[in-house]
């Protein structure tokens, strides 16, 4: 049958198709629909989220260990966070099939940075599998296990956010068993004392010159044909711009990219007076080119570094022409917290109290933009709590009274536990705040070991965040409804007036997740409202001001008194619910 | 080989539908064995801030997106977005959009002249009012299959075909209602 399916659809698919008995992942940007959809082939698959990349990484490493197919899934930044297992793994090798796929994302829709983890290929020295659309990501799936078998190694499976997010023809085939290898303790290889280690390190190169001679001849690697005077190479999704940019071209398709095929690489550039190497963001094939001494290319001296590629890009770089067409200037539409969030009383909080944030990644990022304007630092997962302490340290405990860490609940469990600790440890005065919706929110709303289900649907234990913080030492902790604005500004003020450490949770669900709770828009009472400003200042999308300068409520985007944190800023109580206006 | 593609862009605001409207209109192409590619990015852009969706399809597609240039349609959900993204619509391509104005968080007034500078832009551009024609055809969140219809009347499928994909992607209980938003749609720019 064929069907359209996202590249991350085709992952799952792949893991269905090629005996995958275990999937793990932290949802992240564009890489989260892969494990949302290797659930639905939950009697097959084994799969569930993790608290964070090194979590998941190591549970399916121990799956690999069990003898099975196993698949670890992330975001490209996700790579650092699982980068320690990840260098190590690799010499220990794989024993059921170990694929790591991880998704960049060229232009950052999603992210806080551009890396190229291609690299994280050649540094952790095992094979790189770039598919260029759906129906190679389901393909090239099943020969990344049968190298990973073959060899003995993970496999790095990289997609980009064009691969990912594109739905492309995918033809369906049958799940093939495959059977569990039996556990066999060998501490020569699984434990990774120097005295292992280094003969591990001898193993790992020679396992690499046997996959780069198997990559010379792999149909992963395969030209196409065209005109005889024009050469391409190129990978991933590149390959698909660089194919729409010069149409009549031939081609070296990279699907095995590292270890790098110099040899086929050679004779192919051999055939032209000059190669087109056509990459987004690093010139990871052209670096291997050079390095091999083939200088007859053209890469990134005119393939932009920055962002993500298209075939007009392409044409452009390659032809030295402007074809992107003028823009007209547009008023931007960022995105927001949503009507009805409740992250928005703590931002509102802090701005009314002057004091800053170090803040976190999540919807609650968005507490950056104005009105708002609550967040001073944000850099990576739970970076917020380290940041506020080493501010502390830096600056003086007075500091404290006018910096809060702000991290939502699901990167307090990826990454902020450990921070708390800290805080906790080396004495600290900081206000850690956990803006708890109960759901990892921004990446559409998956389960965490704070939310009692699992991805597979099952009830479990829920983690308690005030009990965590008592038991590493943080005196006071406590929960706060969020969208109670006068509980709101009552714990901000208490937390950062004491010279303790407090941990605040302000607790209420994801606006998106409870629209059964969503009553009639709030009403302003133009009569009474003196046009003070103060509601604009939630920065809410459902309040806009009319041409007296007074609020105005949008009925299609209110969320009504489930939230009302309009009507309780108000200082003259001129918002209301309809019926009692 | 490039008169062998059709490139449909369609942009809008989180929320607005945009996703399912080319949704539909991929299964329109693949029903007909056709190579199709449709691109977007979730994620940031769902919080209300634009949105767009990229659908080629033909006989054989490469790039999963449409480069700036090479649009045969823009359907725009909204009325600004429409200009956000006119530099994509190629020489001689189509504009459709729908008049409503959705004031962006954090400004106060909507824009002025923007009907004018997106006909400047694109002479072939039609405006339609899909929000009316949502709440006539029974729900105003129909505005994604009025324009979906709307975009409908200048590709080559036929409307069995497109009636055919809308009954198998929207939910059972509102087929009537987005049945007719989807003429609505149609017969607005087929006069």
């Amino acid at each position: 049958m064929r069907v359209l399916l996202s590249g991350n659809e085709a992952v799952a698919r792949g893991c269905y198709e090629h005996g995958v008995k275990v999937a793990t992942a932290y949802p992240g940007t564009p890489s989260t629909e892969i494990l949302e959809n290797v659930v639905k082939y939950k009697d097959d698959v084994y799969s569930q989220w993790s608290p964070n990349e090194k979590v998941a990484f190591e549970v399916a490493m121990g799956a690999s260990f069990g003898g099975v197919r196993t698949l670890v899934a992330m975001k490209h930044v996700g790579l650092n966070v699982a980068a320690d297992p990840l260098m190590t793994s690799t010499s220990v090798g794989g024993d059921g099939g170990f694929v790591i796929v991880t998704a960049d994302d060229p232009g950052m829709h999603s992210s806080q940075n551009e890396q190229d983890n291609r690299y994280y290929a050649k540094f952790a020295k095992i094979p790189l599998v770039e598919p260029s659309d759906s129906q190679e990501v389901l393909d090239f799936l099943g020969t990344a296990y049968e190298i990973s078998e073959q060899f003995g190694t993970p496999v790095l499976f990289r997609l980009t956010t064009r691969l990912s997010h594109a739905k492309t023809p995918v033809e369906l085939g049958e799940r093939t068993e495959v059977a569990q290898k039996e556990y066999v303790k060998d501490t020569s290889s699984r434990v990774v004392i120097p005295a292992h280690a280094r003969r591990l390190h001898v193993k790992v190169e020679k396992r690499l010159e046997a996959i780069r001679e198997y990559a010379e001849t792999s149909p992963l690697n395969r030209v196409i044909e065209g005109d005889p005077k024009v050469g391409v190479i190129s990978s991933g999704i590149s390959y698909q711009y660089a194919r729409d940019a010069l149409p009549e071209a031939t081609f070296l398709k990279l699907g095995l990219s590292y270890p790098f095929p110099v040899e086929l690489a050679r004779k192919f550039c051999e055939r032209f007076e000059t190669v087109y190497v056509v990459e987004e963001n690093e010139p990871f094939i052209e670096e291997f080119l050079r390095y091999a001494g083939i200088t007859n290319i053209i890469g990134r001296e005119k393939i932009p570094a920055c962002g993500e590629l298209n075939q007009r890009i392409v044409r452009d770089s390659i032809s030295g022409e402007d074809t992107a067409g003028e823009k007209t200037p547009v008023p931007p539409r960022p995105p927001v917290l949503c009507p009805g969030c409740p992250h928005r009383s703590t931002f509102y909080t802090l701005n009314r109290l002057k004091i800053g944030s170090t803040s976190d990644i999540g919807c609650y990022t968005l507490g950056v933009m104005p009105p708002l304007e609550g967040i001073d630092t944000c850099i990576c997962m739970g970076a917020s709590i380290g940041n506020s302490l080493g501010m502390e340290k830096a600056i003086g405990k007075e500091f404290a009274k006018k910096m809060v860490a702000v991290i939502g609940d699901s990167t307090f469990v990826h990454s902020g536990m450990t921070g708390l600790a800290d805080v906790a440890y080396n004495k600290g005065a900081t206000t850690v705040i956990v803006v708890d919706n109960s759901i990892t929110a921004m990446t559409g709303h998956q389960d965490h070991a704070g939310t009692g289900t699992t991805l597979m649907g099952e009830s479990t234990t829920k983690l308690d965040y005030i009990k965590l913080a008592e038991s590493v030492g943080v005196k006071d902790a406590r929960r706060v409804n969020a969208f109670d604005m006068e509980a709101v500004k009552t714990a901000i003020k208490e937390a950062t007036d004491n010279d303790e450490a407090t941990l605040l949770v302000m607790e209420g669900p994801c606006a998106l997740q409870v629209r059964g709770q969503w009553g009639p828009a709030l009403v302003v009472d133009s009569e009474n409202c003196t046009a003070c400003g103060l509601c604009l200042r939630l920065g809410c999308p459902a309040i806009s001001k009319d041409e007296d300068g007074k609020a105005t409520i949008n009925p299609l985007f209110c969320v009504g008194e489930f939230c009302s944190m309009c009507a309780q800023v108000c200082p003259v109580d001129c918002i209301a619910v309809p019926d009692k206006s | 080989m490039a008169n062998k593609t059709t490139d449909v862009f369609i942009c809008g605001v989180g929320g607005q539908g945009i996703l399912l409207a080319s949704e539909i209109l991929s299964d329109v192409a693949l029903a007909k064995g056709l190579d199709i590619k449709k691109s977007e990015v979730h994620g940031m852009a769902q919080r209300g801030g634009s949105v767009v969706s990229h659908v080629r399809f033909g006989e054989a597609i490469h790039s999963p997106v449409i480069a700036e240039g090479e649009a045969d349609i823009l359907a725009s959900f909204e009325k600004m977005e429409a200009l956000r993204w006119i530099q994509f619509v190629k020489p001689g391509g189509k504009v459709i959009v729908n008049s409503q104005e959705i004031v962006p968080s954090g400004m106060e007034t909507y824009p002025p002249a923007i009907d004018r500078k997106i006909s400047e832009r694109v002479p072939d551009t039609m405006f339609i009012d899909a929000l009316k024609l949502a709440k006539e055809a029974g729900h105003l969140r129909a505005v994604n299959i009025v324009m979906l219809g709307a975009f409908s009347h200048f590709l080559e499928f036929t409307e069995d075909e497109w009636k055919t994909a809308i009954k198998a992607r929207v939910p059972k209980k509102t087929i009537e209602i987005n049945l007719r938003a989807f003429e609505l749609g149609r017969a607005a720019v087929s006069g």
